[in-house]
């Protein structure tokens, strides 16, 4: 799991990211670049690992 | 008047800034208010407090219903510092030690802000807590508008402490919906323009979420402007209105203008636009605030915009508010460009660049035109706006 360091969402592997067009199942390492918090709109480099 | 009775032991004990004519670049004409709520049960809670400066007014209305001592502990729905400003103030009144009850993130915020540390204390989402009588429900929000955004909720009163939702920057003398009227919804529908347009899909799932659990809602009290107590089903509903972002027949022709040419093109465009029966006015950047324009840009379905061609490049006065319209997401908009030039002529092609960068689709490659319009060069203008209005 990846949490976002600004809003505290959680990337869950499991469910993905439907509304953005990631499927479930899809690792964090996996999802594209451009790819970003889906609440809070920041990008990738400002997730951590929990 | 202040200290405001809400229900039997709930009071708004926050204060009117009347004056405040800039919030932070949001244009606020009739000022705003900084709500925040007291609640006197067996346990006596704060829910907020207001912007630094305000302290001892706000102690003064507190002071007004119960020594402010008696506060058992403070509840932090936002920490924005128009509602957390005067936290240390009040820590300091009323006891250090006491807990401030917050989200997660609210915490980490909060602490980011104040150098004091306090006794933050973490609700989780959904989390009740007893106060006598009465239970805190604690529903976490998170980025409506910040990441630290939580609402309280009182299931025996039905009340919702909403923080920003459902706000408006209305300083006036009524404090109800039933005061107001229905004038009050202008206000409500600017702040939402400007604060959540950005999140507007999370709103609605947020609204739907609260709907699908059935919470009974009498009364919304948010943290700025009126209270909403005869009819919230009506913001709610507006609420949801204003997150479908549905375009209506309407357009925005927003621009600047060096020596009238660019206006000249604007007004002739607008005139095309209300002969097709779309609702249009010309809006000069430099006499519209930035957050008036994006209020109208909001339901509009065409968003036009033009500028001269300063230095090779765009009047930076449409930089200014093109960087703040984008910010917001507007969606479901079409876009065009025009603009008058000496000898180079940039700004359209700049122009319709930004516009696709916003999400917006462009209409046609837009209109440029070498120094003053002529009479035919204006009716080109007119029926450019013509064109426009089959397109929405």
């Amino acid at each position: 799991m990846y949490e976002c360091n600004v809003c505290g969402y959680v990337y869950d592997p499991e469910n993905g990211d439907p509304d953005n067009g990631i499927e479930a199942g899809t690792k964090f390492e996996d999802l594209p670049d451009d790819w970003c918090c889906p609440l809070c709109g920041v990008d990738k480099s400002e997730f951590s690992k929990q | 008047m202040r200290p405001l009775k809400i229900a039997e032991g709930i009071y708004d004990v926050g204060v009117k800034d009347w004056n405040i004519r800039d919030f932070h670049g949001y244009s606020t004409s009739n000022g705003t208010t900084y709500n925040a709520f007291l609640i006197v049960d067996e346990k006596v809670v704060l829910i907020d407090t207001v912007k630094k400066g305000f302290g001892d007014e706000l102690l003064k209305n507190i002071s007004a219903v119960i020594d402010p001592k008696k506060i058992d502990f403070v509840v932090s729905n936002h920490a924005e510092m128009d509602h957390s400003g005067c936290l240390p103030q009040i820590m300091h009144v009323i006891g250090q030690e006491k807990p401030v009850y917050c989200s997660k993130m609210g915490e980490k915020n909060l602490k980011s802000h104040f150098q004091r540390q306090l006794n933050y204390q973490v609700v989780p989402n959904g989390s009740s807590m007893s106060i006598g009588k009465r239970t805190l429900n604690f529903m976490e929000t998170r980025m409506l508008h910040w990441p630290d955004s939580m609402f309280t909720y009182i299931p025996e009163d039905k009340i919702l402490f909403s923080s920003d939702a459902f706000g408006q920057h209305y300083a006036g003398h009524e404090n109800f919906d039933d005061e107001t009227g229905t004038s009050i919804l202008g206000h409500a529908k600017k702040y939402y323009a400007n604060i959540l347009l950005l999140y507007a899909p999370k709103v609605k799932a947020l609204i739907e979420s609260v709907v699908a659990a059935g919470l009974d809602i009498k009364t919304i009290c948010p943290d700025h402007g009126i209270i909403w107590r005869k009819d919230p089903g009506a913001i709610i509903t507006k609420y949801m209105e204003w997150s479908d972002q549905a375009p209506t027949k309407k357009a925005v022709v927003l621009y600047d203008t060096m020596w009238n040419s660019t206006e000249k093109m604007a007004e002739a465009i607008t005139s095309g636009l209300n002969a097709a029966g779309v609702e249009a006015i010309p809006m000069h950047v430099r006499k519209w605030h930035r957050s008036d324009i994006m209020t109208e840009i909001m339901d509009a379905r065409a968003v036009i915009v033009g500028s001269p061609t300063l230095n090779n490049g765009l009047y930076p006065t449409l930089c200014d508010v093109l960087t703040y319209v984008k910010g917001l997401k507007p969606m479901n908009k079409i876009g065009a460009s025009f603009g008058s030039y000496g000898w180079s002529g940039e700004a359209v092609k700049l122009l319709n660049a930004e516009l696709t960068a916003m999400g917006m689709e462009l209409i046609n490659d837009g209109l440029k035109m070498q120094y003053v319009p002529d009479t035919d060069q204006l009716k080109t203008c007119f029926e450019f706006g013509k064109s426009i209005a089959e397109k929405i």
